[in-house]
């Protein structure tokens, strides 16, 4: 068997989510080769070749790659996979984007969003928001993957692969990049940090999410946010922890002023410890949580920052 | 121009659904069903786009058995025109029902297809991009803006760092995202009309596709139980039991 996993960066940074990706490939076994796809990317290509477990890096560095748009990557990676018996990237939003295009190039369905590999054509899926665990077998001839970083821990990187350039260009020429608007912050990402604490409607406005800046501080933490803060226009999208935004499992997660719909807990009830800080002791939040503090947050935040 | 919205029949999003005894599948028997969220959403941004003038004609379309024809008189409720309903008892992956969309699109030449990001059910998020491959269509997935300019549309899609604008060039596939647009609830009067609205029934089987299954669900089991937590009384109490049970801050 032989394994293609895409690189997920951002033509500046490898994301740690890789590691976890390739540990997944590793737990199917097999020859694991890693695509770079994007344009002045070789700072990637170095880092993707000291990736552990893998053998080769095949880097696709033009233009045409630059944004990763859907149209373009799904073609090349479709070119790519008469050499590969699984194709897999992590669950991220531009893995979510390509894959499927590529799944249906090939005439195979996606196996989305693993968490556990039970054989080379078997895995393990979340379904119904989590509330379900389901193990899929594939019956297709080549696996199309997305993986979930959560369930698996990252590999290590003092490895030492080949780099190989591709210098084949695929533009679809039917879609073109405008303009982004990043979040800019000097906190963890919400898929790398290892406490998270998250505010929802309760903290009742985008101004009261600054009571969480201090104990963020003071934990290295990442900042998220359930959905009804975003929908209220709180806080940015980026930050939303749920079963369509961002799937975390930090050690720690504290959630303030959340109530824990069924979509909310699908984000992050993976988790080691989860605090909750809610002042309706009804609220749904304190059935997954560790730790519970009947409370108003308005109390509670500052002399927890002051307690840290 | 044409906008056709798949839509698809779910459990209802408020329900935490339940495992089988015999671990098959889950129990959906008398469970509340509903139009699948995002696809509301779709129904909805079709219906916006048809109100400002741009879209000439909205078109449903659902694949399941008689009982989503529930969930396209509630697109035709919400405004859209027409419905079809893709007639099948069998559940189907996700590049059969892209190769089923796939004939409707050949039938119907729309100019923009809307479809939700992912079905709470299955969580695949697939559909959707599958399509736009079968049909050569650009795609602007988990949309949370969208505007016709000419020959193009530009989507404005929720990326992990933030929001990402493409322009795309049509006929084009939109997967929309929670903050596209906040639905409508219909009307009495517009669910009345609803019934009166035309519905196609066509059989899955007349479409000539191979829709041999893909997967074979070997399982499905509940998700491991948390263990039951604890209430503490004080900020100094729980941060003692951070600090010193849990060991997760220093």
């Amino acid at each position: 068997m032989s394994i293609l996993v895409f690189a997920e960066h951002d033509n500046s940074e490898l994301k740690a989510d890789t590691l976890k990706t390739v540990a997944a490939a590793q737990a199917i076994g097999g020859d694991i080769h890693l695509l770079v796809a994007g344009h002045n990317c070789q700072a990637i290509a170095e880092a993707a070749s000291k990736v552990n477990g893998v053998s080769k890096v095949l880097v696709a560095d033009n233009a045409a790659y630059e944004h990763q748009l859907a149209e373009n990557v799904s073609l090349l990676v479709t070119e790519l996979a008469a050499d590969y018996s699984h194709i897999m990237a992590t669950a991220l939003t531009t893995g979510k984007n390509f894959m499927p295009r590529v799944a249906a190039l090939l005439d195979v369905t996606q196996i989305s969003d693993i968490i556990a590999v039970e054989s080379s054509d078997t895995f393990v899926r979340p379904i119904y928001a989590g509330n379900a665990i389901a193990t899929v077998q594939s019956l297709d001839s080549k696996k199309v993957i997305t993986v979930r970083s959560t369930g698996f821990d990252a590999v290590a990187t003092d490895g030492n692969a080949e780099i190989i350039a591709l210098d084949k260009v695929t533009d679809a020429g039917i879609s073109s990049y405008v303009s982004e608007q990043l979040s800019v912050s000097e906190r963890p990402e919400l898929g790398a940090a290892s406490v998270i604490i998250s505010g929802g409607r309760g903290m009742q406005n985008g101004e009261n999410f600054k009571l969480l800046d201090g104990i963020a501080d003071k934990l290295g933490a990442a900042i998220g946010a359930s959905r009804a803060a975003v929908d209220a226009g709180f806080v940015p999208n980026d930050m939303q922890v749920g079963q369509t935004g961002k799937i975390v499992a930090p050690d720690l997660y504290i959630a303030v002023g959340i109530s824990g719909a069924i979509q909310h807990l699908a984000g992050m009830k993976d988790s080691k410890v989860i605090v909750a800080i809610n002042k309706d002791a009804e609220a749904p939040i304190f059935q997954v949580a560790d730790y519970g503090l009947v409370a108003d947050l308005f109390d509670a935040l500052p002399e927890l920052e002051s307690k840290l | 121009m044409k906008v056709l919205v798949p839509i698809k029949r779910v459990i209802d999003y408020n329900v935490k659904v339940r495992v089988k005894a015999d671990n098959s599948n889950v129990d959906l028997a008398n469970v509340k069903m509903a139009i699948n969220p995002f696809c509301e959403i779709a129904v909805e941004e079709a219906v916006r786009l048809k109100e400002a003038g741009i879209a000439t004609e909205v078109i449903a379309v659902s694949i399941g058995n008689k009982s989503c024809q529930e969930q396209l008189r509630t697109a035709l409720a919400l405004g859209a025109d027409r419905a079809i309903q893709i007639e099948t008892d069998e559940s189907l992956d996700s590049i059969n029902v892209a190769k089923l969309l796939q004939k409707i699109v050949e039938e119907e030449q729309p100019q923009l297809v809307i479809l939700g990001k992912q079905s709470i059910d299955s969580d695949n998020n697939q559909t959707g991009q599958m399509l736009a491959a079968l049909t050569g269509m650009s795609q602007g997935t988990f949309a949370s803006a969208v505007s016709i300019d000419g020959d193009k549309v530009n989507v404005t899609r929720e990326v992990d760092s933030g929001l990402q604008t493409l322009a795309l060039t049509l006929p084009a596939i939109v997967t929309t995202d929670l903050r596209l647009n906040e639905p409508r609830y219909a009307s009495l009067p517009n669910i009345m009309k609803a019934k009166r609205k035309p519905l196609v029934v066509k059989a899955a089987a007349d479409f000539g596709i191979d829709l041999t299954a893909r997967t074979n669900l070997i399982k499905v089991t509940p998700p491991a139980e948390r263990k039951a937590g604890i209430i503490v009384e004080s900020i100094d109490e729980l941060v003692e039991k951070l600090k010193n049970e849990a060991k997760v801050i220093s």
